[in-house]
């Protein structure tokens, strides 16, 4: 079984706008020790599904439904009590920004101590301090004895985000969700949070949920990457496949805007046209359609499911073009051609029925 | 911290002097009665009030007059001598400095113990009925004058009910806490709720204002991430924020009472500074007024200095 997982899981946030659908249908799940990349754009509803699991949207205009599971247990219908008492205890959270996700105005020994004293009744306040202090040794904070009586606007950006971590961690969680855990910091830093939060999850035997917007932070320390796309995973594979064989011309577009250091220097770095879509209002049919270089008409219509992609049944991939001519455009791109060039041989290729499939279910369609 | 303490010390001097200036100032241009002429009696002699004028230094120029005052506050921290009766201003003010503090010590009590909870409640009940009932009497409360309240709550609660409930004292039955702690206690509640009502709706809409702001923070997230009580979460780490900003305004609005209620002081006729500053203007009594400017002047900055000093520990964040 599975540590966590999660079933068709919507989130809709009635509001005066309209119903925004930020999650809409998300299936996952995360095995003990694994590591789960989840990558999207700002509004792909990334943040949303997981704050969800920890109970943090719960509001009188959130509508949530599907399931779920962790260790077997539906968080969706624990009561408020049972979701607090797993929080910070068994699903632990680390966000984005770590110097305003610190109370300014307490130690950050005393935060971290807070944490463990409210999940532990029995311990003591200096022996709280003391648990503090060691895990802030133990996330690499210096003099750990003498940081932890400092308050966070003492400490530098990537100590802050040490500390979130040693806050986290104190109580053991099975399950850590590091929300953009590297987002507001230095580059070097990034590289030291990101080896920190891997050799922690070996040491605690923890299972991990990134959550990042960009596919380079995921893809040293992800076991699985799901790419998010307007509130629902378009693609979800090992990570070696969505580095080596993404199917969606939504990561296509993420892996072509991050550079590489395997290809020329003076390679340019395509951005994905356009912007996310309204979770109001979303596109008919599949929804990146607006943004695809490769959009059909029937793309418009239909919408894509999320289904195996070729023989890899860990491979799922939701998008409308057939399997073989994603593979070869992506041999396209991959050979060094802008998604302009891919897509006219694609549309050749059709042309001069190599795609005998496809242009089957074009007519069909 | 001592040196940031004693600059602006020396910069409350230089506001006060600037302040004094000013009040002497208005007054020289401004004479709206003649000193000299209130003591020579009927019919004065014009010789008499020549002599008068000079005992009081009134023949000399405006410069002249203004440095001898501002000397003798120096040096013997002598405020002159009231015009209507001769007595030094000093202890004319300084005898009213209890009534004045005991209604704003008591009216702050009030208000702090009414506007914070509703602040509070309206912040975490927000978008609720609750909330929406609170800050609509918030709004009545703060449109309300305050001699217009005191009227009426003297009308409804001193005569009627309060003659019948013995609690309510009618206005003018001031005595200080040291001769009797009773009456002492029963003739101040009217004027301290009526005084608190509008600070407590502003201190109300003002904390419901910060408390929601910081509910929306980060660190509220992470506090809630924890696992910790929805309770712990809102007192701990929401009211903690919340309330910082409320200590400055808290400071300002003390020290500017400490200068004198006037409405309320007036409207419940207590001797505090207030009706004395109200008074003296009624009859053109320079000194008193200089005086009850000044001793207004220094509470405001006073206090503003002891909330300022008192942020270092509110806040970790600030250093001097």
């Amino acid at each position: 079984m599975p540590l966590l997982e999660i079933k068709d899981l919507r989130v809709h946030f009635a509001t005066e706008d309209g119903l925004v659908k930020a999650v809409d249908g998300v299936s996952y799940e995360v095995e003990r020790g694994q590591t789960l990349g989840i990558v999207g754009e700002s509004g792909s509803g990334k943040s949303v599904s997981s704050l969800t699991v920890m109970g943090l949207t719960r509001a009188p205009n959130a509508h949530i439904s599907g399931q779920i599971l962790f260790d077997g247990q539906d968080l969706l219908m624990a009561s408020d009590d049972e979701l607090r008492r797993i929080r910070g205890n068994d699903i632990a959270m680390i966000f984005q920004d770590p110097l305003s996700s610190l109370h300014p105005f307490y130690k950050v020994g005393k935060q971290i101590a807070e944490a463990v004293r409210t999940h532990n009744h029995d311990v003591s306040k200096a022996q709280a301090w003391d648990r503090a202090v060691e895990m802030l040794g133990l996330v690499g904070i210096p003099e750990p004895r003498k940081r932890a009586d400092a308050y966070p606007h003492e400490f530098s950006g990537g100590m802050r985000q040490r500390a979130m971590i040693a806050m986290a961690l104190s109580n053991n969680p099975k399950l850590l969700i590091a929300d953009e855990p590297t987002t507001a910091l230095d580059v070097t830093v990034q590289a030291q949070i990101l080896e920190l939060i891997d050799r922690l999850q070996s040491e605690f035997d923890a299972a991990v949920v990134i959550i990042t917007h960009d596919l380079g932070v995921v893809a040293e320390t992800a076991d699985d990457i799901a790419v998010m796309y307007a509130g629902r995973i378009v693609e979800k594979a090992r990570a070696d496949t969505i580095f080596h064989g993404p199917e969606h011309p939504y990561t296509w577009g993420l892996l072509g805007s991050i550079p590489r250091l395997d290809t020329a220097r003076d390679e340019e770095l395509v951005p994905i046209p356009g912007r996310p879509p309204s979770l109001i209002n979303l596109p008919t049919g599949c929804s990146f359609h607006p943004r695809c270089p490769y959009v059909r008409d029937a793309h418009r219509r239909v919408e894509p499911e999320l289904a195996p992609a070729g023989d890899d049944p860990s491979h799922r991939v939701a998008c409308l073009l057939d399997h073989r001519t994603r593979q070869s455009v992506w041999a396209d791109l991959r050979s060094g051609r802008t998604p302009e060039e891919a897509r006219r041989l694609e549309v050749d290729r059709r042309d001069a029925g190599l795609d005998p499939a496809v242009a089957r279910a074009e007519d069909g369609a | 911290m001592l040196v940031y303490i004693v600059r602006r010390l020396l910069w409350s001097a230089l506001l006060l002097f600037v302040i004094s200036f000013l009040v002497f100032f208005i007054f020289y241009l401004l004479p709206s009665a003649d000193p000299a002429l209130l003591r020579a009696g009927r019919n004065p002699d014009p010789d008499l009030v020549a002599e008068i004028n000079r005992q009081l230094g009134l023949d000399k120029p405006f410069y002249v007059q203004f440095w001898r005052y501002i000397e003798a506050l120096v040096t013997d921290f002598d405020f002159g001598t009231s015009y209507q009766n001769n007595v030094p201003v000093r202890d004319e003010i300084f005898d009213r400095i209890p009534a004045t503090m005991s209604l704003a010590f008591g009216a702050a009590v009030v208000w702090l113990l009414i506007g914070i909870p509703i602040g509070i409640l309206s912040a975490v009940k927000r978008g609720t009925f609750v909330e929406r009932m609170f800050m609509g009497a918030a709004l009545v409360a703060i449109s309300a004058p305050v001699y217009w309240l005191g009227l009426v709550s003297i009308y409804l609660f001193s005569n009627d009910i309060g003659v019948a409930a013995r609690i309510f004292q009618p206005p003018g039955s001031y005595v200080p806490l040291w001769e009797d702690p009773s009456m002492w206690l029963r003739s101040l509640i009217l004027p301290w709720f009526v005084l608190a009502t509008a600070f407590a709706a502003i201190y109300a809409r003002f904390m419901r204002s910060n408390l929601v702001d910081v509910l929306d923070e980060d660190y509220i997230r992470t506090a809630r991430a924890k696992g910790l009580s929805e309770r712990r979460v809102v007192f701990r780490h929401g009211v903690r924020s919340a309330v910082t900003p409320i200590v400055t305004i808290f400071g300002l609005d003390l020290g500017i009472l400490f200068g004198g209620a006037i409405l309320t002081e007036t409207v419940f006729n207590i001797p505090g500074i207030g009706r004395t500053a109200f008074e003296a203007i009624q009859k053109s009594d320079l000194p008193i007024v200089q005086g009850t400017v000044l001793i207004g002047a220094m509470a405001i900055i006073a206090f503003n200095l002891i909330v300022d000093i008192l942020y270092a520990f509110i806040d970790p964040r600030v250093r001097y």
